[in-house]
């Protein structure tokens, strides 16, 4: 059958008109697509060439080199370890759980850590390199790198973390580091602080505390840069270019390292601080607090039970007792009174003041120490035996604000800005103080209670040594605890002339001197025998308590039977020798009882150690301690050959 | 019925036939392919084992495949349509109940060997099936409404069948080729302008109805179209791939950054970058020179096809070749429009450049078809 030739002619007419339409708009779609391509390949190639840049290129910070911490001889404080650790990275291990049981079985590893990094991985991209464990023996590692064949997926790195090699001793004056935290940048100390290392490397280490916190920017240089192509999912691919950055500054701090590791080991078992300062330059040789930690155990991540121990323990390891707290002085203070009411004119050295035990002031009745009194008592008699009235009295004479004066005037008071934390600027009240902060009037009773120590004066352990040191020298020692910075010296703290009478200055220190020489003074029991090196000292013992009317009646509860955080603090500051002096030292030790018995004797087996540069000889000691001081000196040496064995061990 | 239903003089015979293929065409498809292999190899870093070369091994098979559905007369083939159609249907309904599943949706029958996917084949069975429909119509009857449900019902059940897998990329393709059949054939322009109209209307009113008390769709099938069509507005989500596709295109500029340079594609921002998105990565690397070659190739192709097709007096040959032109046309045209950003992503590969079989083989064989239509054309 045949087709009509007129269909066949009718239906091309139509397939040529309709196909040739259908070309045509085809034709004109193709031109869209042409004009579109033109469009965003011409037009605004520019603009989606920056987009692509953009994709591509990824600035990454290198974290520079932390400054290292040294003592005044040198020795190092702070350092940066290299520290092994093996990394999981999760797309090249295949199955996760087999690597991981594998490696468990090649080196030991703590379950939780396995779990840890498991959960790691589950947030972070398959690339990322996810930390299993950390500060990794060698010989691990070579393991490790032995079987990496069988271990896909897992790398052993290189990097570097603090190390504190002093350990324990250092705790409160270096400090430690530990990753910046949205506190430090937000209200803490980094607040101001727009460096892009903190919020650009993971877990960048700041310092937290003492020096590492206090001297940051100094340790911390400067991040270099790399510029780096980057894939979509953030994966490096390669290091386009680099410029390195600087490392940050070495300290070197005024601390002897040994020394400080003597008063550390000394005042073990108490709570307790102790400050040495050398009165050449101010330098602060020792600046300890009992008890004390291990600061490496935070820059690793300090576990809960550790925490929880340090920050339970009711005398207070992570507090450093030298600068933050600040304790009555007791009879510390006198010296101050004393000086005050010299410089005033107000006594004379050789008048004498009755003392019967007690002086009624406005209606109350203040108690001097020793219950019978000391009848009259001068001036030097009054420092030596800490006689209570004649202050009371002298106090009275000379008037608050001139007390207060001379207590600025020799460092209390003041925030001595040394690179610690949280240093406290104690109190060195007067009437305006007392107005501003209380909103009440100064009364007299009040001047009574200052001009013993007590009351509302508050003083550091470390403005008591200067406090000394300044009455010592007669010159305005500032306390400094950095040495160099990077090799270039500090500003000495020697300072200038007090400006007082040296006269006045001189009885004070014979005073003091008898303090601990003459057998009647109050530390006799404890001086130095040593003719060179002999010590001028006071002691002090601040109540904590209120001694009411009827325990008096019914006779003081000695200390010994009080809760321990009712005890007196026992207070000793002393200098040597006392007619060329070289350091000045302060002991507080917390609830410790009686200045002269908890407080002197550490006193003066730290100010033998600094004056010797190491263990005195007995002969330095009087005779009846000296086979007990022998015992302690061997006990203390044993002490420091174990933390030194542990400390090895451990690096 | 046969061929000479025409008048024909002279109808090559043997090996002859080789002589008159449409060697135009199969020199365009090659140069389109061979633009696939080097895009392919680009996009595998360099290699060729990973993509390109599986690519050029179907290719060849394919190109055989090509010449020897050229050699069978093309009357053979019309009469086939209905079986070929009906093969396909069948296929599309298995897939319903033992298609696997890849990237959320069932397409695909696995045979063992291979990875079927019978949407592919139905494009190309239902060309045919309408085309033969329409040869077998007396033209007078071609715009009678009662003629005109066959047709209708031979597009709307394979898409009915796609839509469900869901393939929207496969159902809007099988619309556009079967209304284009329809169209060739001389139904008359009201039907189209009705539907047309009536489509325009219905979206109208869709999106003039929301947030009136009489809206036609819920809250969140709104908000599901709103991603659809424009996806830059979740620039995380939809967006990310949309835009970086943009990037990686406008990025290129006029001369392109240089073979195996695209930094979006080589990075991983592209995606899908050997197969719905290779485009990208050819103006990435080539340029506006390059992505205005390859469409000019692309246009060269329905250029020659339109050509063939009006050149030859039998309706089914006809109308055939323009639907396989049609087809062609829309799997580039859909395809581009979707990665220059101009229509929403609907899935569909650049044809005989993106990476995959099952569309490959699908075309060739379909261009076979044009080819046994030129070859045994009435003369």
């Amino acid at each position: 059958m045949k087709r009509p030739q007129k269909d066949i002619a009718r239906s091309s007419r139509v397939v040529t008109r309709r196909g040739l339409v259908l070309g045509g708009v085809q034709l004109g779609l193709m031109g869209v697509l042409g004009w579109r391509m033109q469009s965003m390949q011409v037009d605004q190639a520019d603009q989606f060439r920056l987009l692509a840049e953009e994709n591509r290129v990824n600035l990454r910070l290198i974290p520079p080199e932390r400054g290292l911490v040294f003592d005044r001889n040198g020795v190092k404080l702070a350092i940066n370890e290299q520290n092994y650790r093996i990394v999981i990275i999760r797309e090249d291990a295949g199955d996760v759980d087999d690597v991981l049981a594998r490696l468990a079985r090649l080196i030991p590893i703590d379950p939780e850590a396995i779990e840890n990094a498991k959960e790691e991985m589950a947030r972070r991209s398959p690339f990322a390199p996810v930390p299993i464990i950390e500060r990794v023996p060698w010989e691990d590692i070579a393991r490790v790198n032995v079987n990496t064949p069988a271990l896909p997926g897992i790398v052993a790195e290189v990097g570097l973390s603090r190390l504190y090699p002093r350990g324990a001793d250092m705790a409160h004056v270096v400090g430690y580091v530990g990753p910046v935290s949205d506190y430090d940048m937000s209200r803490g100390y980094l607040a101001e602080d727009d460096d892009p290392l903190l919020r650009e490397i993971p877990r960048f280490q700041v310092g937290k505390t003492g020096v590492e916190a206090r001297m940051e920017h100094t340790l911390r240089g400067s991040a270099g840069t790399m510029r780096i192509e980057v894939n979509a999912a953030g994966r490096v691919m390669r290091e386009l270019s680099r410029i390195d950055g600087t490392a940050g500054q070495d300290v070197q701090l005024t601390i002897d390292s040994g020394l400080q590791a003597y008063v550390q080991a000394r005042l073990e078992g108490e709570s307790a601080s102790a400050v040495v300062i050398d009165l050449e330059d101010g330098d602060v040789a020792a600046i300890a607090s009992a008890p004390t930690f291990d600061p490496n155990l935070f820059v690793r991540g300090i576990s809960v039970a550790d925490w929880t121990g340090l920050n339970e323990n009711k005398y207070r390891p992570l507090a450093s007792k030298t600068v933050q707290d600040a304790y009555p002085p007791g009879s510390t203070f006198k010296m101050v009174t004393a000086l005050a009411a010299l410089e005033a004119g107000v006594i004379d050295t050789e008048e004498t003041v009755y003392c019967p035990g007690f002086v009624e002031v406005a209606d109350v009745r203040f108690h001097c120490w020793r219950r019978g009194g000391h009848g009259n008592i001068n001036l030097h008699e009054s420092l030596k035996q800490s006689c209570d009235v004649y202050y009371y009295d002298v106090g009275q004479r000379v008037g608050i604000d001139k007390i207060a004066e001379m207590a600025r005037k020799l460092g209390l008071g003041e925030r001595h800005d040394l690179p610690l934390s949280a240093i406290s600027e104690g109190i060195a009240p007067d009437k305006a103080w007392k107005r501003s902060t209380r909103g009440e009037d100064w009364r007299i009773g009040d001047t009574v209670n200052a001009s013993i120590g007590q009351g509302y004066v508050l003083a550091s352990p470390l403005q008591l040594a200067v406090m000394t040191a300044r009455i010592a020298t007669g010159r305005k020692i500032a306390p400094r605890l950095v040495r160099s910075i990077d090799g270039v010296p500090q500003d000495s703290g020697a300072g200038e002339s007090l400006g007082l009478n040296e006269n006045n200055l001189r009885r004070i220190r014979e005073s003091m001197f008898a303090v601990s020489n003459h057998n009647r003074g109050t530390a006799y029991r404890t001086r130095i025998q040593e003719e060179t090196m002999r010590m001028a000292s006071k002691t002090g013992t601040s109540q904590v308590r209120r001694i009411t009317a009827e325990e008096r009646a019914r006779g003081i509860t000695s200390n010994d039977d009080l809760p321990w955080d009712r005890r007196d603090h026992a207070l000793f500051v002393c200098f040597a020798p006392h007619d060329n002096p070289r350091y000045a030292v302060s002991v507080v030790v917390e609830h410790g009882g009686g200045g002269s018995t908890a407080a002197a004797p550490i006193a003066r087996d730290i100010m033998l150690q600094a004056l010797y540069g190491g263990t005195p000889p007995l002969e330095a000691y009087p005779s009846n301690v000296r086979s007990s001081i022998r015992e302690q000196q061997d006990r203390i040496e044993q002490q420091a050959a174990e933390r030194a064995n542990e400390t090895s061990d451990r690096a | 019925m046969s061929y000479l239903e025409y008048q024909v003089r002279y109808v090559p015979a043997g090996l002859r036939k080789l002589l008159y293929l449409n060697w135009p065409i199969i020199v365009l498809l090659t140069a389109v392919a061979c633009a696939g292999f080097l895009m392919l190899t680009s996009v595998a870093g360099g290699d060729i084992s990973r993509w390109a070369e599986p690519q050029m091994k179907r290719y060849a098979v394919g190109i055989v495949l090509m010449i020897g559905v050229a050699m069978v007369p093309i009357w053979f083939w019309r009469n086939m349509a209905g079986v070929a159609y009906a093969a396909s249907l069948f296929l599309l309904v298995l897939v319903e109940f033992f298609g696997t599943e890849g990237k959320g949706a069932v397409r695909w029958i696995d045979l063992g060997f291979m990875q079927l996917q019978p949407s592919e084949l139905m494009k190309i069975a239902l060309v045919m099936a309408l085309a033969a429909y329409y040869d077998w119509l007396p033209m007078g009857r071609t715009s009678r409404p009662l003629w005109l449900v066959p047709p209708l019902l031979l597009i709307f059940i394979p898409t009915a069948l796609v839509i469900r897998q869901p393939d929207l990329g496969t159902s809007i393709l099988l619309l556009a080729g079967g209304g284009t059949i329809m169209f060739l054939a001389g139904v008359h322009w009201a039907y189209f302008a009705t539907v047309i109209g009536a489509a325009v209307g219905a979206v109208v009113a869709v999106f003039k109805s929301r947030g009136t008390p009489w809206q036609l769709l819920q809250d969140y099938q709104y908000r599901r179209i709103d991603t659809f069509l424009d996806p830059e507005n979740d620039p995380l989500g939809a967006g990310y791939h949309i835009t970086q596709a943009k990037i990686a295109l406008g990025s290129g500029g006029v001369t392109g950054k240089g073979f195996m340079q695209g930094t979006q594609s080589r990075l991983n921002f592209l995606p899908e970058k050997h197969t719905d998105f290779i485009f990208n990565t050819l103006a990435e690397e080539f340029g506006f020179v390059g992505g205005l070659t390859l469409l000019i190739l692309y246009g060269l192709i329905i250029f020659f096809c339109v050509a063939s097709a009006l050149q030859n007096q039998s309706r089914f040959a006809a109308l055939m070749t323009l639907g396989v032109a049609m087809t062609f046309f829309l799997y580039f045209a859909v395809n581009m429009s979707m990665v220059m950003g101009l229509a929403p992503v609907v899935g569909v590969p650049l044809p005989l450049v993106s990476y995959g079989g099952s569309a490959m083989l699908v075309l060739l064989l379909a261009f076979g078809l044009v080819q046994s239509a030129h070859v045994h054309r009435p003369r």
